[in-house]
């Protein structure tokens, strides 16, 4: 009796050692994991000047090298090939240049080589902690640039990202809700009636699925320019929605082949319509699994790129989120603040989206998960 | 049932072909459908000549997208509906299955064929120039280069994400702290990889010796008293770190996706290994790993095709410059840099080859399921 309690003990001791080491790997991988993010989300919010010249980390306190404002003035200008003496020390002009360390731990630098002004400084306990919304400021609502005109200042608000935001919903809503709405009709189709053809035009749907976008694009934008319609949304639309059919097609079919079939055949029996039943029996009942797939389209539709630079361009007026922050990135590379905020703004409604329907997301990825 | 009853009913119809016509119907019917048409066409017009954006366009574009598509459906089966008996069951499955179908043929089947066509012609596809472009597409030394970074991308990608995905699953399977460490680890994949590049960018940033370091990597490496290392930069490792974005991104799909597989090996097969004297790593390697293996096998392939694909990161990051391009660099610089129509369609048409096994293997997958 007691060897078997001793047994126990032992196991559950082990169990509790195996927690601890399985919730500090997991730790470990999640700190990882999310440190770019958090770094990204902390320099948003920092001042220009300190966002490039600190890590995003010196928010935190720690012990940095601040000047003490009290600087030395060597009696005499010093001749910089000689060694010079400060305080009973000798360092070299190059020392100097570059800091040198004392032996009480404060590190001393030229500010003025000539007239021999030495700046002295110690280690002390810092947090960079001044934060701002500016940066928010200027993405969102544009920054403020002030110019001369004739003689008469002026002051103009530079582009914004509140422009690409509409943008980018103008892009996503459709490209969300007709894929959707075609693919059903067409799941019904292929579950629920006969036709010849089907299971071949089942199969292609089923082989498009991987195809990459690449293939379809060059003519695809020979065909829009045919149509004058290069630049519009409609052409965006239009391609979203066909890269997103089959996987909208085949995760529908999934669902609705395996609606019981007695709803759907007293439902007949009634004298109901296919089309009736389609649109009053169907479309209620696959509302989760459109959820889902919505969830899932609208994130892959949000955060495009490629089609969104080919198709909509680089124009101003009509560039989405991610084009937007990729020109920023391009052409104000230096404007690291303004990146920051720009990243976050684009982020924010996916992160919204994902937190809230985490659930659906995760179960259309997870049905979805044969598309390349 | 429902599919023998429709039969009864056109075959009673056949017998009288015109039972069941209603001509009032069928007028009311087209004289809506030439409506909608012309509100859609109406629609396309002006959107066609809308320039910028407002929220008054993108709500018109929106309800002139979804009610568009929704009226046409709606007509078209009046229409149908109004139609003798035998055409009505005739016409009927393709009124559900047609839009879907026609959209991807032309904006997937038929762009292939195209692309196909025409990576056999020259710069501006107008000499048939046979194989010369595939011949290119081997031999250049800048392809050369894109084949084998995409390689590195597909084989040190791919696992990565298989082993750290399910690494990740397993230990949150184990913690309590299961629901947290799997939302931020998937929290990534609601960010656009234009955003992720923004996010890296303050991992990875290099500045010079001499001044403070505001990249995390850099930092570390600073504070351990080894120079600086300018990462994007470095070649060939900088693939490496193009591909930890990569992986950043794309670990939580792998991880949702084995986590739901872990869950559904049965636990009495665990017990039972371990009653047999397994230890948890045995157990783990002789009944998780083969039950769970379809879904390695899901997992693997959607990474690689990713891996295969990759743009996005690339691009944003490098450009695909210093020794960093991949195949969806290469075709867009032929593409769009160099206009050089022919052979950026060779290179979609390789990158098509290079996915058809998973193509092939979906098909087959497909071929053999019952009920079809």
């Amino acid at each position: 009796m007691a060897l078997v309690q001793g047994r126990t003990a032992g196991t559950r001791r082990s169990r509790i050692i195996n927690g601890t080491i399985v919730n500090g790997i997991l730790a470990i991988i999640v700190i990882l994991w999310t440190i770019p993010t958090i770094g990204l989300l902390i320099s948003s919010f920092r001042e220009r000047s300190d966002v490039i010249t600190t890590g995003w980390w010196t928010i935190f306190p720690h012990t940095e090298y601040v000047s003490t404002g009290k600087p030395i003035q060597l009696a005499s200008p010093p001749n910089l090939q000689q060694p010079i003496n400060v305080e009973g020390q000798t360092y070299t002009n190059e020392q100097l240049t570059q800091g040198v360390k004392t032996p009480d731990g404060r590190i001393l630098r030229w500010i003025n080589k000539r007239s021999g002004i030495i700046d002295v400084q110690t280690s002390q306990w810092v947090a960079r902690d001044n934060f701002t919304l500016s940066n928010y400021d200027n993405v969102i609502i544009g920054q403020q640039y002030t110019y001369q005109d004739n003689g008469v200042t002026k002051t103009d608000k530079g582009e914004n990202m509140l422009n690409s935001f509409i943008s980018s919903l103008t892009v996503a809503i459709p490209a969300t809700i007709i894929p959707i709405l075609i693919a059903a009709f067409a799941a019904y189709g292929f579950a629920w009636m006969k036709f010849p053809g089907r299971r071949f035009l089942f199969a292609l749907v089923i082989a498009l699925l991987v195809i990459p976008a690449q293939v379809a694009l060059i003519p695809m934008l020979r065909d829009f320019n045919a149509l004058g319609i290069n630049g519009t949304y409609l052409s965006l639309w239009i391609i979203h929605t066909g890269f997103g059919l089959c996987l909208a097609t085949y995760l529908l079919y999934n669902y609705i082949s395996g609606i019981p079939r007695e709803i759907l055949e007293s439902a007949f029996i009634d004298g109901a319509s296919q089309f009736t039943i389609f649109t009053t029996l169907i479309l209620p009942l696959s509302v989760p699994a459109l959820a889902s797939f919505a969830i899932f389209q609208f994130m892959w539709v949000w955060n495009d790129f490629l089609n969104a630079l080919i198709f909509l361009g680089t124009n101003q007026d009509t560039q989405v989120m991610t084009v937007r922050l990729q020109q920023m990135l391009g052409a104000r590379g230096q404007d690291w603040h303004l990146l920051t905020a720009g990243a976050f703004v684009t982020m924010i409604l996916p992160l919204i989206v994902f937190f809230s329907l985490q659930r659906f997301f995760v179960r259309g990825m997870m049905a979805g998960s044969v598309k390349g | 049932m429902i599919q023998e009853t429709k039969k009864a009913e056109t075959r009673a119809g056949s017998n009288v072909s015109a039972a069941g016509f209603d001509p009032a119907k069928f007028g009311i019917a087209l004289v809506g459908l030439v409506i909608v048409l012309a509100i859609l066409l109406a629609g396309f017009i002006y959107l066609k000549g809308t320039t910028g954006v407002s929220i008054f366009n993108a709500l018109v574009a929106i309800v002139w997208g979804v009610a568009g598509v929704g009226a046409l459906y709606y007509t078209v089966n009046s229409l149908i509906e109004s139609l003798p008996n035998v055409w009505r069951g005739r016409l009927l499955p393709y009124l559900f299955i047609g839009p879907a179908m026609g959209l991807l043929f032309w904006v997937l089947t038929l762009p292939t064929l195209r692309t196909l066509y025409q990576s056999f012609f020259n710069q501006d596809t107008t000499q048939f120039v046979g194989l010369n472009n595939y011949i290119a597409t081997f031999t250049d030394s800048g392809m050369l280069e894109s084949f084998r970074n995409n390689l590195i991308w597909i084989f040190g990608g791919t696992a990565s994400v298989v082993i750290l995905g399910l690494l990740i699953a397993v230990l949150a399977d184990r913690s309590k702290f299961e629901t947290v460490a799997k939302a931020l680890i998937f929290m990534p994949m609601a960010i656009s990889l234009v955003g992720a590049g923004v996010i890296w960018r303050f991992v990875y940033d290099a500045r010079p010796v001499d001044q403070q370091q505001i990249g995390v990597l850099n930092s570390v490496l600073v504070g351990l008293g080894i120079e600086p290392q300018a990462w994007l930069t470095l070649q060939p490792w900088n693939n490496f770190f193009l591909i930890i974005v990569q992986i950043w991104a794309g670990t939580g799909f792998a991880m949702v996706l084995f986590s739901a597989a872990i869950k559904g090996v049965p636990i009495d097969l665990q017990e039972a290994a371990r009653v047999d004297g397994a230890t948890e790593v045995q157990a783990f390697f002789s009944i998780v790993i083969p039950y769970i293996q379809g879904t390695t096998i899901t997992v693997a392939t959607t990474t690689a095709i990713s891996m295969l694909k990759i743009f996005d990161v690339v691009y944003v990051m490098t450009g695909g410059q210093y020794g960093t391009s991949v195949i969806g660099t290469e075709f867009y610089r032929q593409f769009f840099t160099n206009n050089n129509y022919g052979y950026g369609s060779a290179i979609a048409i390789v990158l098509f080859i290079a996915i058809s096994p998973v193509l092939i293997y979906n098909v087959r997958q497909f071929g053999k399921q019952e009920g079809f």
